[in-house]
């Protein structure tokens, strides 16, 4: 069998989704898209099931936060094909105060503690999650750390404040 | 040969066939001499610790052989490692599982200060939750800065009176931590 290269992958995926996914490039070699959420279920399952591209395995999927873009919050998922040995990434990008977008456990179990790590951090509300709530921080939390809001160091830190060093 | 210490009879009155000291002194030495750890080790001073308790550097010396892995029977929690605000309330529920007397020592920057991790997940020093008798500092500290610190813990546990929850300060210290 070929080997599945980008430009086929693409080709394939577009000929599909065509007006709904912005090719973002390919750092790396790896094919990276962008979609919006109304169709990412639809590009997942079309990845995952067919009988050529079979991207059986999902990696990861993960969040990232640019306050200055116009949809600030982004989720990130990684493919990958077994089979052809192929990776693939898709991007969404989300409006501030609507992070919302379907779940992916109902094509991958493993989703669901991604998209819990997700929600965790970035506050990314997966609609259909079968238990979406905080998997690595304390329960109590009240702020999704990893947005660029949020201040990394912790308040409480006393051996860094100015005094101790002149200032 | 080795040269084989004893301890010293604490202060007393001596006399033929009699010797009387305070009963918290001849307690108190007893008590130090044969501390049980517990070690609460999460990261790499954990590993030091390992290297403490191995034969080359030989805790078992200060009568520390006996590592007593539950709460419930140990004297002293050696807290090794960076604790998490996500394991603060498991350290503060084993402190709170050991018996009186119970003496804390915080090893290393992660457990005094939180060290290098000045972030919203890691709690910056163990006494935010519980309190702490000694603080080792180092990054890992050494193998010899952990059995000092042992020893200001043992010059603690010789000094202390017997009843130390009775005292005042000492109630005072726990309050201030919601325990009690």
């Amino acid at each position: 069998m070929a080997k599945l290269t980008n430009e086929a992958l693409l080709k394939k995926i577009t000929d599909r989704f065509s007006d709904k996914l912005t090719l973002l490039g390919e750092p790396f070699g790896l094919l990276t898209l962008e979609t919006g959420r109304e169709q990412l279920i639809d590009i997942l399952t079309y990845l995952k099931t067919d009988p050529e591209l079979q991207f059986g395995f999902l990696t990861d999927i993960t969040g990232i936060h640019y306050p200055d873009q116009d949809k600030p919050i982004g989720v990130i998922y990684h493919l990958h094909s077994l089979v052809n040995n192929v990776r693939i990434r898709l991007k969404v990008f989300l409006n501030d105060g609507d992070e919302h977008i379907p779940t992916a456990t109902v094509l991958w179990n493993g989703a669901n503690w991604m998209e819990r790590e997700t929600y965790d951090f970035f506050g990314v509300i997966f609609d259909g999650h079968p238990d979406l709530r905080r998997i690595l921080n304390v329960d109590d939390m009240v702020a999704y750390p990893m947005r660029k809001e949020f201040p990394l160091e912790d308040p409480n830190r006393v051996d860094k404040k100015d005094y101790f060093f002149g200032r | 040969m080795s040269d084989i210490q004893l301890v010293d009879a604490p202060p007393g009155i001596e006399g033929p066939g009699y010797f009387t000291t305070a009963v918290d002194k001849a307690i108190g030495i007893a008590r130090s001499y044969s501390l049980w750890p517990l070690p609460f080790a999460t990261s790499c001073c954990g590993i030091e610790f390992m290297a403490t308790m191995s034969p080359h550097y030989d805790l078992a010396r200060f009568g520390a052989e006996r590592l007593s892995f539950s709460p419930r029977q140990a004297d002293l929690l050696m807290v090794m490692g960076t604790i998490s605000k996500k394991m603060g309330p498991v350290l503060r529920q084993v402190y709170l599982q050991m018996a009186e007397p119970r003496w804390v020592m915080a090893v290393g920057a992660c457990a005094s200060s939180g060290g290098i991790f000045d972030t919203y997940s890691v709690l910056q020093g163990i006494d935010e939750v519980i309190p702490v008798d000694v603080y080792v500092p180092g990054c890992p500290p050494r193998p010899e800065a952990i059995i000092d610190g042992f020893m200001d813990i043992q010059k603690l546990v010789q000094s202390e009176t017997l009843r130390r929850r009775n005292e005042p300060e000492y109630q005072k210290l726990l309050a201030s931590y919601g325990i009690l």
